[in-house]
């Protein structure tokens, strides 16, 4: 099935109470898919078609409020404009899902597929100081797999997650595991707004303290959380590190891209490696870090004009040479082209 | 003048007449002297209180002077974001279809930022009750022009009056949704006197009636005034609202549920 349809389905067997969205490619398969699927009869699944994206955002702020499993998901312009109320769901310390299904801009840019909206996915997006926890899938299994996780993620953190993919990870075609259908959760966090019981103080949802000495005690509280995801979920995987000498760095589309690249460099007798964030949010500075002491140089390959790459030389932190290569504007990168690029560096 | 000896004699529990809501906090109102909000706060509380519905409310406030309505009801209640409150609602509502959700709503939230997101809720017809408490500014942010502010009324951006060829006419929201089909009841009311305190407060209860019986949004207009942001006294203000606001803003029922549908729910009710 197709990535975005992958989204979809895992959703309703993950359980999901709601999705509200805003048709918009390459990403309206899921809304789409869920509506054909009437997981309202399955599970009891809300799905509506909001009138906006601001709207959908809200309407997963709401239900998030009450402690259900709700999410959203759009693609690059669609998500510019639902950031206020993900920054809303974030100072509330809500959980939720955000589905980004990427494609080039700025403006409306083009339906192709792009990795340009990195900087938006993890350094905040919205205003204020916050993150999400941003989850990079390189294949249709992982657009599926990643729903759940994404949710397990954000109730443990009580914090938006974010899948940030692409346009080509959500129209591509893959053979796919689906797990079998989970119930919806019957059980109320303790702060939900579900109505206030004479056993329990009122339920507030709000991100607002107009004391300055009390919203900063909550940003400090929301930096001790970040610091803890930070510590626990960070997540990587590998690919011919163990004796390379020039390590590529990518997620989702450009990993898979750069997974070809080193087959093309090691018969050539390049000792090229990979390293594919699968969280972007915490971003594996530490892997990288250690990881640099043993390359010659380390090369960035994104659909964007560099974003990722700075995080990268944050970590490596000038131990090596570090440079960015990619196509942009729904341009994919080509597997020999980045091999070209190497061979220009080494 | 009694003592308060004497006082403790008359306050008994039979000569009450009067307490405040228990759904009302003690925390002291952060409302101007003579402004509608608290009124209009206290009357949907002793409505729920008296319905019993407490532990079945889920309220959405606004951003405006009331975000912070969550400090004085004793009501589980989520802050909206600017214009927000009925796409929150519709969710709250649409997840847990057997609560009362309520939104409490300014003119600049609902009917400049908002507009579209009170459209498609009304639209919808989601079963939910949206309070709009019109005082044809913005009162929270210093007294700037609202989409309802009058022709001719001066405000902070439109100090030498609303000149409605540069700056629009003002909007009658509650107009506008009662030509949607998904509203089953839109009246306009207010809370400047006895009353019309009465009379609000009969409107909220039938509007949870309708909520509970499913029968689409419910939208109640309270025309209000601001004495701070109108730079007047409460009771200048009050006087105003009726010779200007009530002229453009006419206080009735713009929409009912039909004959045979009241008569369904009492049968229903039998
Ligand atoms: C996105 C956004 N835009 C603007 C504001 C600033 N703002 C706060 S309250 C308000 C107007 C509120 O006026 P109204 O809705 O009429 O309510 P009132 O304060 O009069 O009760 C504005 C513009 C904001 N908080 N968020």
């Amino acid at each position: 099935m197709k990535g975005n349809e992958a989204i979809a389905e895992a959703a309703i067997r993950a359980g999901a109470d709601a999705y509200f969205g805003y048709p918009i490619t390459p990403q309206s398969e899921i809304l789409e898919y869920l509506m054909a699927a009437n997981p309202h009869e399955r599970t009891g699944m809300v799905v509506l078609q909001a009138e906006s994206e601001v709207a959908a955002i809200n309407m997963v702020y709401g239900g998030a409020g009450c402690g259900k499993k709700v999410m959203t998901s759009s693609s690059s312009p669609g998500i510019s404009l639902k950031q206020e109320g993900i920054s809303y769901i974030a100072g509330a310390q809500l959980p939720c899902l955000i589905v980004n299904v990427v494609r080039g801009g700025p403006g409306l840019g083009t339906i192709q597929p792009a990795q340009s909206d990195y900087f938006q996915a993890v350094k905040g997006g919205g205003h204020g100081d916050y993150h999400l926890i941003v989850l990079a899938p390189a294949s249709v299994q992982e657009m599926a797999d990643f729903v759940e996780l994404a949710f397990d993620l954000a109730f443990k953190y009580r914090n938006p997650a974010m899948i940030l993919s692409d346009g080509a990870i959500g129209q591509m075609m893959e053979k796919v595991y689906l797990k079998p259908q989970k119930q919806r959760s019957t059980e109320v966090p303790a702060w939900a707004t579900t109505g206030k019981t004479k056993e329990r103080e009122r339920n507030i949802i709000t991100s607002l303290d107009l004391d300055p000495y009390a919203q900063e005690q909550h940003l400090l509280r929301l930096q001790e959380k970040y610091r803890e995801i930070e510590r626990n979920e960070v997540r990587f995987e590998e690919i011919m590190v163990d004796d390379a000498e020039f390590l590529l760095v990518a997620y989702g589309t450009s990993a898979r891209v750069c997974q070809k690249t080193l087959q093309l460099a090691r018969a050539e007798g390049i000792k090229a490696g990979l390293l594919r964030p699968i969280t972007l949010y915490p971003f594996p500075y530490e892997r990288i870090r250690s990881l640099a002491s043993h390359m010659k140089i380390i090369v960035s390959v994104e659909m964007s004009m560099g974003q990722m790459v700075e995080d990268v030389k944050l970590a490596v932190n000038g131990q090596v040479p570090v440079y960015h290569f990619g196509r942009m504007g729904g341009v994919i990168t080509e597997p020999e082209e980045v091999l070209e690029y190497l061979k220009t560096k080494i | 003048m009694k003592t308060a000896e004497g006082l403790k004699d008359i306050i008994k529990p039979e000569n009450l007449v009067y307490r405040k809501s228990s759904l009302i906090t003690d925390k002291p109102f952060s409302y101007c002297p003579g402004c509608g909000h608290g009124t209009t706060h206290r009357i949907i509380a002793e409505v729920i209180e008296e319905e019993n519905l407490a532990e079945n409310t889920i309220g959405v406030c606004p951003v405006g002077c009331s975000v912070l309505m969550y400090d004085f009801l004793d009501l589980d209640i989520q802050q909206a974001a600017h214009g927000r409150a009925p796409a929150v609602a519709t969710a709250i509502k649409r997840l847990m279809p057997e609560k009362f959700v309520f939104t409490y709503q300014g003119d600049g939230d609902l009917a400049a930022i908002g507009t579209s997101e009170t459209i498609h809720a009304c639209n919808r017809g989601e079963n939910i009750l949206i309070v709009f408490i019109n005082n044809g500014i913005y009162g929270m942010t210093g007294g700037q022009m609202a989409p309802t502010t009058l022709e001719g009324m001066k405000s902070s951006t439109s100090p030498y009056g609303r000149d409605v060829k540069m700056m629009g006419n003002p909007l009658k929201m509650t107009e506008l949704v009662a030509m949607l089909p998904g509203t089953c009841y839109v009246t306009r009311q207010s809370v400047h006197t006895p009353a019309a305190v009465r009379k609000a407060k009969k409107a909220i209860k039938k509007a949870v009636g309708y909520q509970k019986k499913g029968m689409g949004t419910c939208f109640i207009e309270i025309v209000s005034n601001c004495p701070s942001g109108w730079k007047m006294t409460p009771v200048e203000s009050n006087k105003w609202m009726e010779e200007n606001m009530f002229a453009y803003y006419k206080p009735g029922d713009l929409k009912v549920p039909a004959e045979s549908d009241a008569d369904a729910e009492n049968k229903n009710e039998q």
